[in-house]
């Protein structure tokens, strides 16, 4: 369980792979000119960084290394077209919104980079879990740089709403007002580069705080251990 | 055997067996595709068809025509004066009776390239709507073309040749009667000429826009 945790906590925060680790920045950067779309590629892309972990930590003991990669890209690849497929079947609008972004999930580092560096070498539960935390990491940075994107240069927010969950939840849609004159930049491609760069600098930030915290805890508990046992 | 086939053997296995294995994932991954493929393909289709049928929709309402849109229409190449290729006419009908055609126009001289339109025009000549399919406009500018962006496209609904006349189908910069964009005048003008053009071929045409495709005779 302490794994799992591990692997949780890595996904989400501690190597997140968008904001950490600065992958798929190609993706993240051109759809998250709206919340939705920035949705719908994050859920394309964990559904194939989940197939293909799976795939690739069950086929691990069989796959020679000197052609792990080659045969990584061909599953991967594979994985991708099928998502793709499923996606212009079942989610015809928003695939056609997402347009060529889905098929290059295939070149999305983080997938290639979570075969390697994890599938590869743990088990299919470990694998799965692997697949799950960092796709929902890169999932939660596109939905909020997509959201803070298309708030401060739309006004709305979720505007897309119907392409992925229906005419129903067009609902979901909220608006600054009809009057609200955007910054268009952005939605531009500089405003997602801006906006990529303060989300970094935010965790960055929040990181510093939590250390300081936790460093000015330690002494206390080391010099005066009866005081923190009778706080509990 | 020879030591030299030996060690010649020993070199070879692993080669082999990583091509194989490469072979091997290969076929698995082609035949995952294919098979999603097959099982996805009318679905797909089918969804493709909705979408078009929902723009045609849109400009000619499902309410004045009883033919199926798609399924009866034409293609015809006039590129000089609709813009590409290859241009492909929906006509519409109610009773076995003409009622309103849409022309895949395309406006060549858009601000950052090609900016793809329906045309939809009944048939008496006035235009039903037009809409913009697909563009590369500047966004902020060239693209309020859009409907979702500003009313612009819609100030087409209702005109004619004779409304405004020939001369006046420009934009008022050009001293014409039609509005275009603060910073923008390329796109809004390449959109009236080509809608004008359009309205030019649809009336040198006449009837036969509505021929049935299987008759000889093409526009």
């Amino acid at each position: 369980m302490n794994d799992y945790m591990n692997i949780t906590k890595d996904g989400l925060w501690r190597n997140n792979q968008a904001l950490v680790a600065l992958l798929g920045l190609c993706p993240l950067l051109a759809t998250t000119s709206n919340a939705v779309n920035g949705l719908g590629l994050g859920f394309a892309t964990t559904a194939v960084l989940i197939m293909s972990n799976g795939t690739i930590s069950l086929i691990r003991h069989w796959i020679r290394p000197e052609v792990r990669l080659p045969v990584f890209v061909t599953l991967i690849a594979s994985l991708t077209t099928v998502v793709e497929l499923a996606m212009s079947a079942w989610f015809h609008e928003l695939h056609k919104v997402l347009g060529i972004f889905i098929a290059l999930i295939v070149t999305n580092c983080i997938i290639i980079g979570r075969a390697e560096a994890f599938a590869s070498k743990n088990t299919f539960p470990k694998a799965i879990a692997d697949a799950l935390a960092m796709g929902s990491g890169f999932t939660l940075v596109l939905m909020v740089l997509g959201g803070l994107r298309e708030l401060v240069g739309n006004g709305t927010l979720f505007g897309q709403a119907h392409l992925m969950f229906g005419e129903a939840a067009r609902g979901l849609t909220l608006s600054l007002g009809a009057d609200y004159q955007g910054m268009l930049a952005a939605i531009l491609p500089p405003g997602a580069f801006f906006g990529l760069g303060l989300l970094i600098a935010l965790k960055n930030i929040i990181d510093a705080r939590l250390k300081e915290r936790s460093a000015q805890r330690a002494p206390l508990q080391t010099l005066e251990p009866q005081a923190s046992e009778a706080n509990g | 055997m020879t030591e030299a086939n030996q060690k010649l053997k020993r070199m070879l296995r692993p080669i082999l067996v990583a091509g194989g294995l490469l072979a091997i994932f290969s076929v698995l991954g082609a035949s995952l595709v294919a098979i999603t493929y097959l099982q996805t393909k009318e679905r797909i289709a089918e969804n493709e068809r909705l979408a078009l049928l929902e723009k045609l929709e849109v400009l000619v309402p499902a309410n004045l025509v009883d033919n199926d849109m798609i399924a009866d229409r034409i293609e015809v190449h006039r590129a000089d004066l609709l813009g590409s290729q290859t241009t492909t006419i929906y006509r519409g009908r109610k009773d076995g009776k003409p009622v309103a055609a849409i022309l895949t126009s395309v406006a060549p001289d858009g601000y950052a390239g090609p900016i793809k339109l329906l045309v939809a025009v009944d048939t008496n000549g006035t235009l039903l709507g037009v809409r913009v399919v697909s563009h590369k406009e500047t966004p902020g500018l060239g693209d309020k073309i859009e409907e979702d962006r500003t009313d612009w496209v819609l100030s087409f609904n209702g005109k004619s040749l004779t409304n405004p006349g020939e001369d006046q189908w420009k934009v008022k910069r050009d001293g014409g009667d039609f509005d275009y964009f603060t910073g923008a005048t390329v796109t809004p003008r390449s959109v009236v000429k080509m809608v004008k053009n359009t309205l030019m071929y649809v009336r040198d045409q006449g009837d036969r826009i509505y021929r049935p495709a299987n008759e000889g005779v093409r526009p």
